[in-house]
């Protein structure tokens, strides 16, 4: 996947879980959770429906990398290089 | 073959939990004893009507843009649309000793004015109580049993505004008897008196509907009319599950949504010593049951000056809430108009008056068919006759009746004794004794539609998902 693409999935991913929000002036940089009320177990979805799409397995200690757009796309682009 | 997960009992917990696992591509399926699904919170039909049984209201209601409650959070989780389910905010309703009244609405500052108002004295307190309870964690697991009772004098003097604050949240969830464990107790004061109360268009069956599509359409299996014999376990696991028609059926884990005591008359072999929790009393089966009337009028309650959506009252100068020593405790009570919701188009003119007392199952049990009947129908008029005397004529509007029993209660929702707010011990983690059964629902504790909704998530999460 294109950085692109990985970017319109998180978003399509974020859209399902908050569907009363709007994702599309989601900042790059920023936390998205300070952008748009996602909780704990909301940022656990977002996880898990990245391993339910694209077979990846994102280890706890890496959570804080998926803290804002830019950062999650940037360490996503590898795992999800021929995904 | 072998299932990730098998869910007993089709009640709300049950299929939130359910909606989770199979959302999440997890083989799951789920077994329920009725034809009907709902469990505790269900309905049926009376003369061509359908009417809810269980709870009389959607607790934690919060308008759309609110996003950091239980009710967002489980919708969230679910994948429910708000509007998904066409909720209809209370009117008013009211608390009843003696004379005094207290009335709230989903606006919690209208509260706060009618204490300082009634309690003048107690108001500084009760925004301190108020205070600290929005800071409380209800829904992190604690071990042992807290008194509210006590908690409450900490804060207040007037022993009365204690009682009246205690009463609903006792009769909308308590299963100890004269008290609310605490971490439920702040569950329920905000979910009732911060949040606020609700009624889905279309009633339990939107509720039920919505997530049984969901689970469908993920790709659950769903079983009804499909009762679990036994539990077999072996080594401290269960291996599989024995249905009554005989069909065995395996999974790596099992979550349970029917109760404690329920669960453990079902488990072949238990660990030693014999006990489901690791702790030192056993969960036994709850003492509380109750019996609810429903009456059916020509035209809306409010027509005959029943203008609150529930009343809770006590005619006593000393509220019990405990098991009466006779067949039904008619001192106190809940009055429930669902009519009084501020639904748009209802879809009926008629009205509608749920009447909920605490009852003895024991009592009713120990009747013969023709007493039972008997009772049934003297109950049915001495509840009328006490709580509907201050509503002059509205006995004529009368034009249908129907009365559950603890009897029945037992019969339908499977909950020994008839006590639907379960074991007074909980299992809060969701674990047992057994390594691959886990609780949810009533008997781990979140209370209300919406709180067993978040237990059924919880421990599909924490166990199964995360």
């Amino acid at each position: 996947m294109t950085k692109e693409e990985i970017k319109t999935s998180l978003l399509d991913i974020i859209s399902e879980i908050v569907p009363d929000e709007d994702v599309n002036n989601l900042e790059g940089e920023g936390a998205i959770r300070e952008q748009i009320d996602l909780d704990s177990m909301d940022f656990l979805d977002i996880i898990m429906e990245l391993r339910k799409r694209y077979k990846v397995e994102i280890p706890e200690d890496d959570y804080p990398k998926l803290a804002s757009m830019n950062s999650s796309v940037e360490y996503l682009e590898p795992l999800l290089a021929n995904k | 073959m072998v299932y990730d997960a098998v869910i007993i009992g089709g009640g709300l917990s049950g299929l939130a939990a359910g909606v989770r696992l199979a959302h999440f591509g997890r083989n799951v399926c789920l077994l329920e004893k009725q034809p009907r699904l709902g469990g505790l919170n269900s309905y049926y039909t009376l003369k061509g009507r359908q009417i809810d049984v269980g709870l009389h209201a959607i607790t934690n209601y919060v308008p759309r843009h609110i996003k950091t409650t239980p009710l967002p959070k489980i919708l969230r989780q679910l994948r429910i649309p708000y509007n998904d389910l066409e909720l209809f905010p209370q009117t008013i309703s009211c608390i009843r000793f003696l004379d005094k009244e207290i009335n709230f609405t989903n606006d919690f500052n209208f509260l706060l004015q009618e204490i300082a108002d009634k309690f003048p004295k107690q108001i500084d307190q009760f925004v301190k109580l108020s205070k600290s309870l929005s800071g409380y964690e209800g829904y992190s697991p604690s071990k042992e049993f807290i008194s509210s009772r006590k908690i409450l004098h900490s804060f207040l003097s007037d022993p009365l505004l204690i009682e009246m604050i205690l009463c609903p949240t006792m009769f909308y969830g308590s299963s100890w008897e004269n008290d609310v464990d605490f971490p439920q107790f702040s569950i329920l004061f905000r979910s009732l008196f911060c949040e606020g109360l609700a009624c889905p268009r279309g009633g339990m069956r939107k509720v039920i509907s919505l997530l049984k599509e969901k689970y469908l359409h993920c790709g659950g299996e769903l079983k009804t009319n499909c009762q679990v014999q036994k539990l077999i376990t072996s080594d401290n696991q269960v291996t599989q599950i024995l249905l009554n028609n005989g069909e065995i059926i395996k999974a790596q884990k099992y979550i349970s949504s029917i109760g404690l005591p329920e669960t453990k008359t079902l488990c072949s072999d238990l660990p030693l010593p014999k006990k489901l929790l690791d702790q030192k009393e056993e969960a036994r089966p709850g003492n509380l049951s109750f019996i609810e009337l429903i009456l059916i009028l020509d035209t809306p309650p409010v027509n005959y000056g029943l203008k609150h959506t529930i009343t809770f009252y006590n005619d006593t100068e000393h509220f019990l809430y405990q098991r009466p020593q006779e067949l039904v405790d008619l001192k106190s009570g809940v009055i429930c108009c669902p009519s009084n919701y501020q639904i748009d188009n209802p879809s009926t003119k008629e009205g509608m008056v749920r009447l909920t007392h605490l009852a003895n199952y024991h009592l009713w049990k120990k009747l013969t068919r023709e007493e039972y009947q008997q009772q049934k129908e003297f109950c049915l008029k001495r509840s009328q006759e006490k709580t509907l005397k201050r509503y002059s004529n509205l006995e004529k509007a009368i034009k249908a009746q129907d009365i559950f029993t603890p009897l029945t209660i037992e019969k339908f929702t499977g909950r020994i004794n008839g006590a639907i707010y379960g074991s007074p011990l909980k299992a809060k983690d969701g674990r047992t004794n057994i390594k691959n059964l886990f609780i949810c629902g009533t008997d781990q504790g979140f209370l209300g539609i919406i709180g067993t909704m978040l237990s059924g998530i919880t421990i599909a999460n924490q166990h199964i998902l995360y």
